[in-house]
């Protein structure tokens, strides 16, 4: 950890000092208050968080620099021809599991916390940002709504694919998407992945039983 | 506030919420608003000013001082104002402080009390009594209610911490690819069922910054902006941040900026 720390310095450094430039007042020393932050001095490992948290990948670098803003066309390229790079779809073919641990997974907003047991496993919090069953109405707007998800696109490959490849890294479609990379990070393994998929695509599933109300 | 109504009263009310309160999480914000409705002009966060003023009058420490003679920055024991012009440089500290940096600053130098009990834990656990820094926080913000949110940008230090936690609002790290913008630059949208105000702008800035400290229904505790800070880390799944850090003190700086010019309103109450 110390050393991913250590090589990873000069990046958190390089973020902070970048474009500072307040005019100091006359008699003012305002050198001492340009240095860059090192962000690290602010935090201390807590439970499962460990400092190595704090690193961003290539990825995070970016999408940081551009939030809000339009990322540039070669960096779109970069960050897209990475997220495709690590798709790993299931080895034996099969994309869905069981759309009722797929529900759990959904609702369950826990999981690599500071606080979190790190022997539970991880919740996909995904009620957190979408809608998805009409009868659920704890649900986020800060994504599109996933009401009747497998219902209106049926389950052709095509489809399986896209959404498998959604759930491991949502950058793969949309560079800087604020939807964490699922598979890609290993919040969920691909079992979990399995069964948040037929949570999305089972008719079974209270997904694609009912249209929910427009958000 | 309605002082004709018994403290005892407020905290039937407090006690009388707690076991209502985890269902505060499933409930809609309309559920909230009756609450807040019934409370009126009332907040449970009267008791904890009612133990911070003690405390901020109470002779302590081996050098038998009380806090009235404590600088929040508007000079020696002025408390009107002090909490909406933070967090700000101090000359003496050399450091860009928030209330609760400056009264643990007090503590030490005016009290000579060893704060690094109170420095770890800041926060009180569910259950327990507030601690001092919650309980003074109520007390002193309590004193800022209708002053005009003016921090400070004058000392090349108060800008750096502006820029700072303008910075650090973007920076997506961890397993999640968190940033506080991930959650908070969206306007009208919810995580669950709470709304997330849009703190990248002064009109969202605006309408957050000034109702901290609050106290929480759910949690029956006034929360400071420093605890706000250090839960919403936890839920960005990064290491803990450290009380008073560049980073808590830059993000809200970041706040209490973009806030200024806005009406304080706090103890505030909150969900
Ligand atoms: C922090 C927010 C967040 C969380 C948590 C989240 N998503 Fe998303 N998701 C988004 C956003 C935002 C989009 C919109 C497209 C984009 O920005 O990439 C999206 C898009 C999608 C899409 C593509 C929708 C379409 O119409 O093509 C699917 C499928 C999806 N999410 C499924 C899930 C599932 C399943 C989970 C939980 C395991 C989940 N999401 C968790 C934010 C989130
Ligand atoms: C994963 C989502 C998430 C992230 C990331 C996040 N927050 Fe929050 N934030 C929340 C939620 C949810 C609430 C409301 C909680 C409640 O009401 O119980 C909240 C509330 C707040 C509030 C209080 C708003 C008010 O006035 O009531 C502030 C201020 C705040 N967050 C700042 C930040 C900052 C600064 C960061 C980054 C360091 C951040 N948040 C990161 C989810 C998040």
């Amino acid at each position: 950890m110390k050393t991913l720390r250590t090589a990873s310095l000069p990046l958190l450094a390089a973020l902070f000092a970048a474009g500072c430039g307040h005019a100091p007042k006359a008699g003012e020393t305002a050198a001492a208050f340009d240095a860059p932050l090192d962000i690290t001095g602010s935090f201390a490992p807590r439970g499962q968080a460990g400092m190595d948290r704090l690193d961003q990948d290539e990825t995070q670098r970016i999408c940081s620099e551009y939030e809000g803003k339009p990322v540039p066309p070669e960096l779109v390229t970069t960050i897209m021809e990475a997220a495709n790079a690590g798709i790993r779809f299931p080895a034996d073919g099969n994309y869905l599991g069981d759309w009722k641990n797929g529900e759990k997974i959904a609702k369950t907003g826990t999981g690599l916390q500071s606080n979190d047991d790190p022997n539970v496993p991880n919740g996909g919090n995904c009620y957190a940002c979408h809608q998805m069953a009409a009868e659920e109405i704890a649900y986020g707007t800060i994504a599109p709504s996933l009401g009747l998800y497998g219902k209106l696109r049926g389950n052709s490959e095509p489809i399986l694919k896209y959404t498998w490849t959604r759930l491991w890294n949502s950058h793969a479609y949309n560079a800087c998407s604020h939807m964490p990379r699922f598979g890609e990070k290993k919040i969920l393994d691909e079992q979990q992945l399995k069964d948040v998929m037929a949570y999305l695509f089972d008719p079974q599933s209270p997904v694609n039983l009912e249209a929910p109300g427009k958000n | 506030m309605n002082q004709s109504i018994p403290k005892t009263f407020v905290l039937g009310l407090a006690l009388a919420l707690a076991p209502v309160s985890a269902s505060f999480a499933q409930s809609g914000n309309d559920v909230f608003a009756e609450y807040r409705e019934m409370f009126g002009d009332d907040n449970p966060a009267e008791l904890a000013e009612m133990q911070g003023e003690e405390i901020w009058r109470a002779v302590r420490g081996p050098k038998q001082a009380s806090l009235e003679q404590c600088d929040l920055g508007l000079g020696p024991g002025v408390m009107q104002g002090a909490y909406a012009q933070l967090p700000r440089w101090f000359e003496d500290a050399g450091q860009v402080m928030d209330l609760e940096m400056r009264l643990l600053w007090c503590m030490e130098k005016q009290q000579g009390l060893d704060v690094s009990a109170l420095r770890a834990h800041p926060f009180s656990e569910q259950g327990q009594q507030q601690t001092d820094l919650e309980a003074l926080s109520a007390y002193i913000a309590a004193q800022s209610r209708g002053a005009t949110v003016a921090v400070p940008q004058e000392h090349p230090a108060e800008r750096r911490a502006f820029e700072n936690g303008k910075r650090f609002f973007n920076y997506r790290a961890g397993p999640h690819d968190f940033s506080c913008a991930t959650c908070h630059t969206h306007d009208g949208k919810r995580i669950r069922l709470q709304d997330m105000p849009r703190l990248n702008t002064v009109e969202g800035a605006k309408g957050s910054f000034p109702t901290w400290p609050a106290y929480r229904l759910s949690q029956g505790a006034v929360r400071t902006l420093e605890w706000r800070m250090n839960d919403c880390m936890r839920q960005q799944r990064l290491p803990g941040l450290q009380h008073g850090s560049d980073v808590a003190i830059g993000l809200i700086t970041y706040l209490g900026v973009q806030a200024n010019g806005a009406v304080m309103d706090s103890p505030g109450l909150k969900r």
